[in-house]
């Protein structure tokens, strides 16, 4: 029988991300998927009851939580030995946690810890002869393994996006208290902040409808034969703005700032897409400009609907990987689409 | 206040994001197609962490960088070919596989054992830098379980900067959901970072950094010592390349406002 243990923690406002309320429906899921097996949950953050009277109504048997002014940042060390002491409390046999960033970091020493096994990047479960197995990406979202493991404690990171968040009535839950002292040593490291673009400068939003994503051509010299950057910033921006999108990047249009070409000012490796950058999860993608292999392979792997606008109309990178291909003059179209978006 | 750190910085080959891959199954599970024969370059990630390395070894005189490889011999000595030109390191090899279906605690303990025996390491400054995940088994979790089996308590991922404070702590910027940095500040050494990006530049070939990395990385590569990785942790029920190819439709010779109109109505539907 297999003990499910969901674990979670808080944000700056001590509820739960939506990640974590679609991990708790993976858990349900394996729970149902596992005959026999048995639910509790983990928190941890700086007060975590908030957080565990949202999912009072999940159908855990137990609740534990590590609270308390050091757990209620995002720092490994802590975070470890919260995650060892929940695991161990628990008794739990698979633990399921949201890819967030903070786990990201934290989830694999606990891990060590506690002697598990873990895999990441979770984007999907089944059940096979009623063994649980697992779905994930390799070699960067170009093959997907479908695996299992006998060895427990089993730990698995699931990405967002995945599975739709858990819906439920709020309640009171008791939350059983786990004790964890942390010492000097473990607060080597202080977070003092976050470093956030203002809100007119934000163009990472992990929850758009749409991704844009800009390529090189939009920096390149254009059919009079000169460079228009600026024009290019203001197309890009002002899609953002209308579309309320995300802006994905590729790699050679980040790069060109770290190599003194012309560069679109907000643009940023957090931007990027692709090999060595994000792969992110969006129902649309319009790609402009852009004719390399990775936006268009890797960093869309998760986009649903996809769309690409540029002027090579035997595009292999778009050609069986968009649905449409519009061949056209990007600049152009996108001053059009603006037109109309801002007209509503 | 300069402080001499040793920075071992872990990082191996994957495959050229250019080829294509196509996975078979091999004696010990699954493997790709042609695997030796495919051209290589340095993981991503794990290369902006060697620059990175690099870079903060030359602003802190005294500072060494120790490049640890775990891959088969004959293909990190491909590598090394490409990268020994970039920036001046030293290198420790492990002899084995690369594989992104390697469980990463093998690869952790592999890469630990190795840092363990890198010899006059001084651990209080030590550190230890990598990709904040592979370009092949694109885990994320290798870097910190080296840091739990050297006893490192601080650790960073998806870091972009780190500066070393007069006071020789560090701050850094680690990548967080929306586009954000979390900020922080450590004490100092020793430290384990996995590296996004960055913000360094890939630095030119120099031939004369390459003539010396030369001196130590071909006994280096003599001295491989063989990494004993156990297969079996993970069953793997089918690795499969998606299916999935779109039948793209073209559409051109159309003016800009039609296209404008249906992309809109698109995005509003």
């Amino acid at each position: 029988m297999e003990k499910i243990l969901f674990l979670a923690h808080t944000d700056a406002n001590g509820l739960l991300p939506k990640s974590a309320f679609e991990t708790l429906n993976a858990a349900l899921e394996i729970q149902k998927g596992l005959a026999g097996s048995t639910l509790s949950v983990g928190l941890v953050g700086g007060n975590v009851q908030a957080a565990a009277d949202s999912i009072a109504s999940c159908g855990a048997a137990k609740m534990f939580g590590v609270s308390g002014a050091d757990f209620g940042v995002s720092r490994y060390a802590t975070d470890v030995k919260a995650l060892e002491a929940i695991g161990a409390a628990s008794g739990a046999t698979i633990l399921v946690a949201p890819a967030t960033s903070r786990f990201s970091r934290a989830l694999p020493g606990a891990a060590f810890r506690l002697k598990a096994a873990i895999d990441t990047h979770v984007s999907g479960i089944q059940f096979t002869d009623g063994v649980l197995q697992i779905q994930r990406w390799y070699y960067r979202q170009r093959m997907m393994a479908t695996l299992t493991r006998a060895a427990r404690p089993w730990i698995l990171a699931v990405d967002s996006g995945v599975f739709q968040p858990w819906q439920g009535a709020k309640g009171s839950a008791k939350v059983e208290a786990i004790t964890v002292i942390v010492s000097d040593k473990e607060k080597r490291t202080k977070v003092t902040g976050v470093e956030a673009p203002s809100a007119d400068a934000q163009t990472i939003r992990p929850d758009a409808v749409v991704l844009l994503v800009a390529g090189a051509g939009w920096t390149k010299k254009q059919a009079d034969g000169q460079t228009h950057a600026k024009e290019a910033e203001k197309h890009i921006l002002d899609f953002l703005k209308y579309a309320k999108a995300s802006l994905g990047s590729s790699k050679s249009l980040v790069d060109q700032g770290s190599e003194g070409e012309a560069v679109l000012s907000f643009m940023s490796h957090l931007n990027q897409v692709g090999q060595t950058g994000s792969t992110p999860r969006h129902p649309k993608g319009l790609s402009t400009c852009c004719h390399g292999e990775e936006p268009h392979v890797v960093g869309w792997r998760f986009i649903n609907e996809r769309r690409a606008i540029n002027t090579d109309a035997n595009c292999g990178w778009a050609q069986g990987k968009a649905d449409v291909l519009y061949v056209a003059d990007a600049f152009a179209v996108m001053a059009k689409v603006n037109e109309l978006l801002a007209k509503g | 206040m300069t402080t001499a750190f040793n920075i071992v910085v872990c990082g191996s080959l994957v495959p050229d994001p250019l080829q294509t891959l196509e996975p078979i199954q091999g004696p010990m599970g699954p493997a790709l197609k042609n695997e030796m024969m495919l051209p290589s370059v340095l993981d991503p990630w794990a290369g902006h962490s060697l620059f990175e390395a690099a870079n903060l070894a030359k602003q802190n005189p005294g500072s060494k960088v120790t490049l640890i490889s775990l891959g088969p011999k004959a293909k990190l000595q491909q590598l090394m070919m490409i990268i020994a030109q970039k920036v001046p390191f030293e290198l420790v090899c492990l002899d084995g596989s690369a594989s992104g279906f390697m469980d990463s605690r093998e690869v952790a303990v592999a890469l630990a054992g190795a840092i363990e025996k890198i010899p006059g390491l001084d651990k209080t400054k030590l550190l230890v830098f990598g990709g904040c995940s592979s370009a092949s088994r694109d885990a994320g979790t290798t870097m910190q379980m080296i840091a739990e089996q050297l006893g490192i308590s601080d650790v960073f991922l998806s870091a972009d900067e780190l500066k070393v404070q007069p006071d020789g702590s560090f701050r850094i910027l680690e990548r967080i959901e929306g586009g954000q940095y979390q900020v922080s500040t450590c004490a100092g050494a020793p430290a384990v970072i996995g590296w996004a990006t960055g913000n360094l530049p890939e630095p030119p070939n120099n031939p004369q950094v390459g003539m010396t990395n030369m001196r130590t990385i071909m006994p280096a590569l003599q001295k491989a010592q063989p990494a004993a990785l156990k297969t079996g942790a993970i069953k793997f029920a089918s690795v499969e390349l998606p299916k999935q190819q779109r039948q793209t439709r073209i559409v051109k010779d159309t003016p800009v406002e039609e296209i404008a109109k249906e992309i809109v109505t698109w995005i509003k539907g």
